[in-house]
Protein backbone atom coordinates (compact mmCIF):
# COMPACT_ATOMS: atom_id res chain seq x y z
CA UNK A 1 0.00 0.00 0.00
CA UNK A 2 1.32 3.23 -0.70
CA UNK A 3 1.11 6.19 1.19
CA UNK A 4 2.12 9.82 0.53
CA UNK A 5 4.30 11.56 3.50
CA UNK A 6 1.50 14.56 3.31
CA UNK A 7 -0.86 11.47 4.22
CA UNK A 8 1.17 9.97 6.86
CA UNK A 9 1.19 13.29 8.27
CA UNK A 10 -2.33 13.92 8.40
CA UNK A 11 -3.01 11.01 10.28
CA UNK A 12 -0.17 11.25 12.75
CA UNK A 13 -1.44 15.31 13.48
CA UNK A 14 -5.26 13.77 13.87
CA UNK A 15 -4.02 10.75 16.12
CA UNK A 16 -1.60 13.22 17.95
CA UNK A 17 -4.47 16.02 18.57
CA UNK A 18 -7.09 13.46 19.85
CA UNK A 19 -4.09 12.63 22.92
CA UNK A 20 -4.80 16.35 23.76
CA UNK A 21 -2.52 19.23 22.07
CA UNK A 22 -4.19 21.80 19.64
CA UNK A 23 -3.81 20.65 16.16
CA UNK A 24 -2.40 23.89 15.10
CA UNK A 25 -0.09 23.21 17.69
CA UNK A 26 1.45 19.98 15.87
CA UNK A 27 4.05 20.63 13.38
CA UNK A 28 7.22 18.81 12.39
CA UNK A 29 9.24 20.59 14.34
CA UNK A 30 7.25 20.30 17.33
CA UNK A 31 8.78 17.98 20.26
CA UNK A 32 6.20 15.37 21.91
CA UNK A 33 7.64 16.95 25.25
CA UNK A 34 6.45 20.32 24.05
CA UNK A 35 2.76 19.28 23.16
CA UNK A 36 2.71 17.01 26.51
CA UNK A 37 2.72 14.00 24.69
CA UNK A 38 3.92 11.13 26.93
CA UNK A 39 4.76 7.25 26.48
CA UNK A 40 1.14 6.46 26.73
CA UNK A 41 0.01 8.14 23.87
CA UNK A 42 2.92 7.21 21.73
CA UNK A 43 1.91 3.65 22.51
CA UNK A 44 -1.15 4.39 21.34
CA UNK A 45 0.31 6.06 18.37
CA UNK A 46 2.26 2.89 17.45
CA UNK A 47 -0.86 0.48 17.99
CA UNK A 48 -2.65 3.25 15.47
CA UNK A 49 0.39 3.25 12.79
CA UNK A 50 0.41 -0.37 12.80
CA UNK A 51 -3.16 -0.69 12.57
CA UNK A 52 -3.54 1.57 9.28
CA UNK A 53 -0.13 1.23 7.57
CA UNK A 54 1.41 -1.89 9.12
CA UNK A 55 4.29 -0.33 10.20
CA UNK A 56 5.32 -1.99 13.76
CA UNK A 57 7.34 0.41 15.69
CA UNK A 58 9.08 -0.98 18.42
CA UNK A 59 10.64 0.12 21.72
CA UNK A 60 14.18 0.77 20.25
CA UNK A 61 12.10 2.98 17.80
CA UNK A 62 9.97 5.19 19.88
CA UNK A 63 13.07 5.92 22.04
CA UNK A 64 14.83 8.11 18.69
CA UNK A 65 11.61 9.44 18.03
CA UNK A 66 11.80 13.37 19.69
CA UNK A 67 9.94 15.03 17.34
CA UNK A 68 6.36 14.76 15.02
CA UNK A 69 8.72 15.16 12.13
CA UNK A 70 10.57 12.56 13.04
CA UNK A 71 7.76 9.72 13.27
CA UNK A 72 5.99 11.16 10.18
CA UNK A 73 9.39 10.33 8.41
CA UNK A 74 9.92 7.06 9.96
CA UNK A 75 6.32 5.55 8.90
CA UNK A 76 6.88 6.97 5.58
CA UNK A 77 9.74 5.31 5.02
CA UNK A 78 8.54 1.78 6.80
CA UNK A 79 5.50 1.89 4.70
CA UNK A 80 7.00 2.79 0.94
CA UNK B 1 -20.85 10.14 33.42
CA UNK B 2 -24.55 8.82 33.57
CA UNK B 3 -25.44 9.58 29.78
CA UNK B 4 -23.12 7.17 28.80
CA UNK B 5 -25.18 3.74 28.07
CA UNK B 6 -23.66 0.79 30.09
CA UNK B 7 -22.83 -1.76 29.14
CA UNK B 8 -20.81 -0.23 26.52
CA UNK B 9 -20.51 -1.01 22.83
CA UNK B 10 -18.43 -3.96 23.71
CA UNK B 11 -18.74 -7.74 25.12
CA UNK B 12 -16.80 -9.57 27.98
CA UNK B 13 -14.69 -12.44 28.39
CA UNK B 14 -14.08 -14.89 31.45
CA UNK B 15 -11.27 -17.26 31.23
CA UNK B 16 -11.67 -20.35 32.96
CA UNK B 17 -15.45 -19.99 32.76
CA UNK B 18 -16.54 -23.25 32.82
CA UNK B 19 -17.00 -24.20 36.53
CA UNK B 20 -16.84 -22.20 40.10
CA UNK B 21 -15.94 -18.91 40.30
CA UNK B 22 -15.71 -18.29 36.92
CA UNK B 23 -18.85 -20.02 35.57
CA UNK B 24 -20.49 -17.63 38.38
CA UNK B 25 -18.51 -14.46 37.25
CA UNK B 26 -19.92 -15.54 33.39
CA UNK B 27 -23.65 -15.40 34.25
CA UNK B 28 -23.31 -11.97 36.74
CA UNK B 29 -22.12 -10.53 33.62
CA UNK B 30 -24.74 -11.89 31.69
CA UNK B 31 -27.21 -10.40 33.61
CA UNK B 32 -25.64 -7.53 34.05
CA UNK B 33 -26.88 -6.70 30.20
CA UNK B 34 -22.60 -8.58 28.52
CA UNK B 35 -22.21 -10.79 25.57
CA UNK B 36 -20.14 -12.82 27.36
CA UNK B 37 -17.56 -15.37 25.82
CA UNK B 38 -17.17 -18.30 28.37
CA UNK B 39 -13.38 -19.47 27.65
CA UNK B 40 -12.51 -22.56 29.28
CA UNK B 41 -10.00 -25.47 28.40
CA UNK B 42 -11.34 -29.15 28.48
CA UNK B 43 -14.81 -28.99 29.99
CA UNK B 44 -16.37 -28.04 27.11
CA UNK B 45 -19.34 -29.78 28.32
CA UNK B 46 -19.60 -27.65 31.68
CA UNK B 47 -18.80 -24.47 29.54
CA UNK B 48 -21.38 -25.20 27.18
CA UNK B 49 -23.70 -25.35 30.51
CA UNK B 50 -22.78 -22.25 31.02
CA UNK B 51 -24.04 -20.77 27.89
CA UNK B 52 -27.14 -22.49 27.79
CA UNK B 53 -28.14 -21.70 31.42
CA UNK B 54 -26.98 -17.86 30.19
CA UNK B 55 -29.16 -18.26 27.04
CA UNK B 56 -32.30 -19.73 29.15
CA UNK B 57 -32.14 -16.69 31.27
CA UNK B 58 -32.29 -14.13 28.18
CA UNK B 59 -28.33 -13.37 28.39
CA UNK B 60 -26.03 -13.76 25.60
CA UNK B 61 -22.98 -16.12 25.86
CA UNK B 62 -20.26 -18.12 23.68
CA UNK B 63 -18.10 -21.24 24.76
CA UNK B 64 -14.13 -20.44 23.47
CA UNK B 65 -11.70 -23.19 24.01
CA UNK B 66 -8.72 -22.14 24.64
CA UNK B 67 -5.13 -23.03 26.85
CA UNK B 68 -4.60 -19.79 28.66
CA UNK B 69 -0.77 -20.79 28.92
CA UNK B 70 -0.64 -20.71 24.92
CA UNK B 71 0.96 -17.77 23.52
CA UNK B 72 -1.92 -17.65 20.72
CA UNK B 73 -4.83 -18.16 23.29
CA UNK B 74 -5.40 -14.36 23.69
CA UNK B 75 -6.04 -13.65 19.80
CA UNK B 76 -7.79 -16.96 19.64
CA UNK B 77 -10.04 -16.22 22.28
CA UNK B 78 -11.02 -12.81 21.13
CA UNK B 79 -10.86 -13.09 17.50
CA UNK B 80 -13.69 -15.86 18.12
CA UNK B 81 -15.79 -13.74 20.76
CA UNK B 82 -15.49 -10.15 18.64
CA UNK B 83 -16.33 -12.04 15.44
CA UNK B 84 -19.69 -13.65 17.03
CA UNK B 85 -20.57 -10.57 18.82
CA UNK B 86 -19.09 -7.85 16.54
CA UNK B 87 -17.85 -5.80 19.06
CA UNK B 88 -14.11 -5.53 20.98
CA UNK B 89 -14.19 -7.28 24.10
CA UNK B 90 -14.60 -4.01 26.86
CA UNK B 91 -14.58 -6.21 29.96
CA UNK B 92 -12.26 -9.25 30.71
CA UNK B 93 -11.88 -11.07 33.95
CA UNK B 94 -8.82 -13.33 34.03
CA UNK B 95 -10.27 -15.96 36.36
CA UNK B 96 -8.09 -19.29 35.10
CA UNK B 97 -6.12 -20.58 37.96
CA UNK B 98 -4.41 -23.84 39.03
CA UNK B 99 -2.94 -24.78 42.17
CA UNK B 100 -0.10 -26.98 42.30
CA UNK B 101 0.44 -27.74 46.17
CA UNK B 102 4.06 -28.63 47.83
CA UNK B 103 6.17 -27.49 50.33
CA UNK B 104 9.18 -24.56 48.98
CA UNK B 105 12.18 -27.97 50.06
CA UNK B 106 9.83 -30.62 47.30
CA UNK B 107 8.28 -27.92 45.31
CA UNK B 108 9.62 -29.21 41.32
CA UNK B 109 10.19 -26.72 38.36
CA UNK B 110 6.90 -27.77 36.73
CA UNK B 111 4.78 -27.35 39.56
CA UNK B 112 6.14 -23.96 40.09
CA UNK B 113 5.98 -23.09 35.87
CA UNK B 114 2.56 -24.39 35.85
CA UNK B 115 1.49 -22.28 38.37
CA UNK B 116 2.94 -19.31 37.28
CA UNK B 117 2.15 -19.54 33.98
CA UNK B 118 -1.49 -19.80 34.13
CA UNK B 119 -2.48 -18.02 37.21
CA UNK B 120 0.30 -14.68 36.34
CA UNK B 121 1.72 -14.96 32.37
CA UNK B 122 -1.66 -15.80 31.22
CA UNK B 123 -2.97 -12.64 32.90
CA UNK B 124 -0.95 -10.18 31.67
CA UNK B 125 -0.87 -11.68 28.12
CA UNK B 126 -4.55 -11.37 28.09
CA UNK B 127 -4.46 -7.67 29.72
CA UNK B 128 -2.02 -6.76 27.03
CA UNK B 129 -4.34 -7.65 24.36
CA UNK B 130 -7.15 -6.15 25.67
CA UNK B 131 -5.95 -2.61 26.38
CA UNK B 132 -5.51 -2.04 22.74
CA UNK B 133 -8.91 -1.95 21.85
CA UNK B 134 -9.99 -0.34 25.72
CA UNK B 135 -7.68 2.49 25.34
CA UNK B 136 -8.71 3.13 21.77
CA UNK B 137 -12.33 2.81 22.61
CA UNK B 138 -11.42 5.18 26.19
CA UNK B 139 -13.38 3.09 28.02
CA UNK B 140 -12.78 -0.87 30.15
CA UNK B 141 -12.88 -3.14 32.36
CA UNK B 142 -10.42 -5.60 33.74
CA UNK B 143 -10.80 -7.74 36.51
CA UNK B 144 -8.27 -9.84 38.20
CA UNK B 145 -9.33 -13.09 40.32
CA UNK B 146 -6.34 -13.02 42.34
CA UNK B 147 -6.27 -14.93 46.05
CA UNK B 148 -5.93 -14.25 50.04
CA UNK B 149 -3.38 -16.38 49.40
CA UNK B 150 -1.63 -13.67 47.71
CA UNK B 151 -1.75 -11.35 50.87
CA UNK B 152 -0.77 -13.79 53.40
CA UNK B 153 1.41 -17.02 53.46
CA UNK B 154 -0.38 -20.44 53.60
CA UNK B 155 2.12 -22.91 54.25
CA UNK B 156 2.41 -25.48 50.78
CA UNK B 157 1.15 -22.81 48.61
CA UNK B 158 4.38 -20.29 47.97
CA UNK B 159 4.08 -21.10 44.04
CA UNK B 160 0.51 -20.21 44.25
CA UNK B 161 0.71 -17.54 46.55
CA UNK B 162 4.08 -15.63 44.53
CA UNK B 163 1.66 -15.85 41.09
CA UNK B 164 -1.43 -14.18 42.95
CA UNK B 165 0.92 -11.61 44.53
CA UNK B 166 2.38 -11.41 41.54
CA UNK B 167 -0.80 -10.20 39.98
CA UNK B 168 -1.85 -8.06 42.73
CA UNK B 169 1.28 -5.95 41.74
CA UNK B 170 0.73 -6.66 37.97
CA UNK B 171 -2.83 -5.13 38.39
CA UNK B 172 -2.04 -2.03 40.53
CA UNK B 173 1.05 -1.24 38.07
CA UNK B 174 -1.24 -1.50 34.95
CA UNK B 175 -3.89 0.23 36.33
CA UNK B 176 -2.04 3.57 37.29
CA UNK B 177 -0.48 2.97 33.16
CA UNK B 178 -3.79 3.15 31.38
CA UNK B 179 -5.96 4.92 34.19
CA UNK B 180 -6.61 8.23 31.98
CA UNK B 181 -7.94 6.22 29.44
CA UNK B 182 -10.76 5.57 30.89
CA UNK B 183 -9.95 2.13 31.48
CA UNK B 184 -9.93 0.71 35.17
CA UNK B 185 -8.10 -2.58 36.29
CA UNK B 186 -8.94 -4.26 39.94
CA UNK B 187 -8.18 -7.14 41.88
CA UNK B 188 -10.68 -9.41 43.63
CA UNK B 189 -9.20 -11.31 46.34
CA UNK B 190 -11.33 -14.18 47.34
CA UNK B 191 -10.79 -16.28 50.54
CA UNK B 192 -11.41 -19.83 50.87
CA UNK B 193 -14.81 -20.60 48.34
CA UNK B 194 -16.72 -23.80 47.48
CA UNK B 195 -15.37 -24.73 43.87
CA UNK B 196 -13.65 -27.84 43.22
CA UNK B 197 -10.95 -26.44 43.63
CA UNK B 198 -11.33 -26.53 47.91
CA UNK B 199 -13.21 -29.61 47.94
CA UNK B 200 -10.43 -31.48 49.26
CA UNK B 201 -9.30 -28.88 51.34
CA UNK B 202 -9.61 -29.54 55.35
CA UNK B 203 -12.37 -28.07 57.01
CA UNK B 204 -10.44 -27.41 59.66
CA UNK B 205 -9.19 -24.59 58.04
CA UNK B 206 -12.89 -22.67 58.00
CA UNK B 207 -12.48 -22.33 61.26
CA UNK B 208 -9.86 -19.83 60.89
CA UNK B 209 -12.60 -17.72 58.87
CA UNK B 210 -13.96 -15.06 60.52
CA UNK B 211 -17.46 -15.74 59.22
CA UNK B 212 -17.29 -19.85 60.00
CA UNK B 213 -18.01 -20.47 56.43
CA UNK B 214 -16.78 -20.63 53.09
CA UNK B 215 -17.60 -18.38 50.64
CA UNK B 216 -19.77 -18.84 47.34
CA UNK B 217 -18.89 -18.20 43.41
CA UNK B 218 -21.87 -15.99 43.61
CA UNK B 219 -20.80 -13.94 46.50
CA UNK B 220 -16.91 -13.68 44.82
CA UNK B 221 -19.12 -12.54 41.40
CA UNK B 222 -20.71 -10.29 42.94
CA UNK B 223 -17.72 -8.39 43.69
CA UNK B 224 -16.57 -8.71 40.20
CA UNK B 225 -20.21 -7.10 38.82
CA UNK B 226 -19.41 -4.33 40.70
CA UNK B 227 -16.08 -3.83 39.41
CA UNK B 228 -16.94 -4.06 35.87
CA UNK B 229 -20.26 -1.67 36.54
CA UNK B 230 -20.60 2.07 35.67
CA UNK B 231 -20.87 2.59 39.40
CA UNK B 232 -17.16 1.45 39.73
CA UNK B 233 -15.85 4.04 37.20
CA UNK B 234 -13.27 5.98 39.74
CA UNK B 235 -11.75 2.59 41.36
CA UNK B 236 -8.95 1.30 39.71
CA UNK B 237 -6.02 -0.05 41.36
CA UNK B 238 -7.87 -1.87 44.04
CA UNK B 239 -7.97 -5.09 45.36
CA UNK B 240 -11.29 -6.46 46.70
CA UNK B 241 -10.88 -8.97 49.10
CA UNK B 242 -13.94 -11.14 49.54
CA UNK B 243 -12.72 -13.86 52.02
CA UNK B 244 -14.98 -13.43 55.31
CA UNK B 245 -12.64 -11.48 57.16
CA UNK B 246 -9.64 -13.90 56.75
CA UNK B 247 -7.00 -11.92 55.55
CA UNK B 248 -7.85 -9.09 57.22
Amino acid sequence: MSVTKEQVQERVVEALASFGPDADTITPSATFEELDIDSLDLVELAQIVEDEYGVVLKGEDMKELKTVGDVVELISTRAA
Amino acid sequence: MSEVSWPPAGCALVTGGSRGIGAAIAKQLAADGWAVGVNYRSQSAAAEQVVAEIEAAGGRALAIAADVTDPAAPSITFEAVEQHFGVPVLALVNNAGISRDNLSPSLTDDEWNAVIDTNLTAAFRFTRHALKAMMRARTGRIVNIASVVGLRANAGQSNYGAAKAGLIQFTRTAAVEVARRGVTINAVAPGWIETDMTADVNTDLLEAVPARRAGTPAEVAACVGFLVSQQASYVTGAVLSVDGGLGA
